[in-house]
């Protein structure tokens, strides 16, 4: 007798056990656009992204000694990690060829990406510590080492991605995404 | 309101819980060291080690992972020949990193969902296990996994275990939120085709990601195997997207970014690529194939003796179940099914098992696994013709064994093609 009225009392409070997921829970708080401005680092291939500053090969030679020689080599070549430069040859095929290093010359389709990688992952032992002036002249160094652009040539938010990478033909979309 | 227990019932209780308080019973919350009598002839004459709070392997087990390249960006290998089963131990799960492992503390920890959205949001852990809870056990392997399989011949080793050849394969329990809920949360507009994962390492890895996975089957996961996420897979988050390449599954996630086109990063261009034996180099080859790796016998498993044996194995497909595992002992002339462990997974290991008589002479073993979608793992002639030694990533050609006169074993393809 107990237990019927027991039941009888639980059903008619509102407890919406078992209810459907609400479309929204409202969990997680809105971010400042400071904080998302703070973490929003990449970079895209049209220059979305690419901050105010300039730089130029010569000035990056300077840091490149300073920063990242003693990793990736005197002129991006012979370090102890990723070598940097190696012109676009149309003639190898990277599939096959067991010596063929990739470089950003042979084997980066946009030039923008160096400006997201270096910024959020550069120095290896110090990453995020780059100005945006030094990042841009870094990537002009890289890009006139890799005989891509001439040793004046200014890399800036509108340059930089009308740079064209020898590599970007090679590049397309498996079929698994539509383009 | 009766009593649960019978007066009786509850005076013998009250017995056995006063024995067990007494100080005949000491509860030992340090290590076993201090009652361990070390192994002795007959442990039925000694008492053995009180409980712990953590659990420790037998002193006699010495299972551990293969490391490469230990600093500071890393590679270790999951010993598979070592294993039973389909689940990956948590601390021998593999590893691999750009930059090293992160210490992130779970109270600070956020993660942003920005760009095509309706509200930017910040979730924290605890609004993230806050939402509905799925579980899902599959595998993660590295896109690079058994590259050294497919180089030319007369380069691929024979003295290499099945860890150290396909080891970048662990399977787990994963349990966290699917990540649609979270963009149900925020809203996603209507244009978004892609999002960016970004991981908060030092290397801030990111890849772009089509929006049909994060409807699909994405999920943001805190959990592994019953407990949190262990640091070198993600702590305190990561996201997990089954039967994808492991490195689309950023660890230690930090932010979403929607948007209508890729972010072209520097892992899925430079690195993540496949070159293709026409010169051209192939993006977003996400999905992992059909493949699978005898791991007993093999390499330091030797056969125990003739007569009567157990080949064993695991298979999986990045597309989904694994339909039938055919095992060959002649070199690939005849091919058997082979039994598989149930259930039987949707991306995920799935163990296969074939007993065989062995005759104590020289034997090719060998695994071809098919998923339920046709789709069979090919050989390495087969993947020589759609890809080249050099392609690097996606490695999932049938393998073999040579089961030597001896009971040794080696890696037999660099016999069977030179």
């Amino acid at each position: 007798m107990q237990r019927i009225f027991f039941i009888i009392v639980l059903s008619a409070l509102p407890c919406h056990l078992l209810a459907e997921h609400p479309d929204r829970f409202g969990f997680g708080r809105t971010p400042s656009e400071a904080e998302v401005r703070q973490w929003d680092i990449d970079i895209m291939p049209d220059g979305t992204g690419l901050p105010q500053g300039r730089g130029t090969a010569p000035y990056g030679m300077q840091i490149y000694r300073e920063k990242c020689l003693s990793c990736h080599g005197q002129d991006g070549v012979g370090g102890v990690n990723d070598q940097l430069v190696g012109k676009y040859d149309p003639d190898i095929v990277f599939a096959k060829d067991m010596t063929a290093v990739r470089t950003i010359g042979n084997y980066w389709p946009y030039a923008t990406t160096l400006y997201d990688y270096i910024y959020r992952a550069m120095p290896h032992t110090a990453p995020g510590t780059l100005e945006a002036n030094e990042v841009y002249s870094l990537v002009a160094y890289l890009l006139f080492l890799n005989d891509i652009i001439d040793k004046d040539q200014e890399m800036d938010k509108d340059t930089l991605p009308q740079v064209v990478m020898p590599a970007k033909q090679l590049f397309y979309w498996s079929d698994e995404v539509k383009q | 309101m009766k009593h649960l227990v019978s007066s009786k019932r509850r005076n013998l209780l009250k017995a056995v819980l006063g024995f067990f308080s007494s100080s005949l019973f000491v509860i030992n919350r340090n290590s076993h060291a201090q009652t361990n009598p070390g192994p002795v002839a007959d442990t039925t004459k000694s008492l053995g080690t009180a409980p712990t709070e953590i659990g420790e392997r037998s002193p006699f087990e010495k299972i551990k992972r293969f490391v490469r390249a230990p600093a500071p960006a890393g590679v270790s290998f999951t010993p598979l020949e070592e294993l039973s089963g389909i689940i990956t131990p948590s601390d021998l799960h593999f590893e691999r990193h750009h930059a090293g492992v992160p210490l992130i503390e779970p109270e600070r920890y956020e993660l942003l969902v920005h760009g095509m959205v309706e509200r930017p949001l910040k979730f924290s852990l605890a609004d993230l296990k806050r939402f509905p809870a799925e579980s899902r056990i599959c595998f993660i392997e590295c896109s690079g996994n058994g590259f050294q399989a497919a180089l030319p011949p007369e380069a691929i080793p024979d003295e290499i275990t099945a860890g150290q050849m396909d080891g970048l394969f662990s399977t787990s329990e994963w349990t966290g939120v699917m990540l649609s809920t979270l963009l149900k949360e925020t809203g996603a507009l209507s244009g978004a085709r892609w999002f960016l994962a970004e991981g908060q390492d030092a290397a801030v890895m990111t890849r772009s990601i089509p929006m049909e996975k994060a409807w699909d089957d994405a999920m943001v996961v805190y959990a592994q195997n019953g407990e949190p996420l262990r640091p070198e897979q993600g702590y305190p988050v990561r996201l997990l997207l089954p039967g994808w390449e492991g490195n689309t599954s950023i660890k230690w996630l930090r932010r979403i970014e929607l948007s209508d086109k890729p972010f072209m990063t520097r892992e899925e261009t430079s690195k993540y690529s496949d070159a293709m034996p026409d010169g051209r180099i192939k993006m977003f080859t996400f999905l992992m194939g059909t493949k699978s790796l005898i791991t007993s016998p093999s390499f330091s498993i030797d056969m125990p003796g003739t007569g009567w044996n157990e080949v064993r194995g695991l298979a999986w497909s990045g597309s989904g179940k694994i339909e039938k595992v055919e095992v060959s002992t002649d070199g690939g002339l005849h091919w058997h099914d082979a039994e598989l462990q149930h259930p039987v997974l949707s991306k995920c290991a799935t163990r296969f098992r074939l007993g065989w008589e062995w005759d104590g002479k020289e034997a090719i073993l060998m695994s071809r696994a098919t998923d339920e979608f046709g789709n069979t793992q090919f050989t390495y002639e087969e993947n020589e013709n759609g890809r080249g030694p050099r392609t690097f990533y996606h490695n999932n050609a049938i393998r073999a064994w040579k089961i030597h006169a001896d009971g040794n074993v080696s890696f037999a393809l660099k016999d069977l093609l030179t």
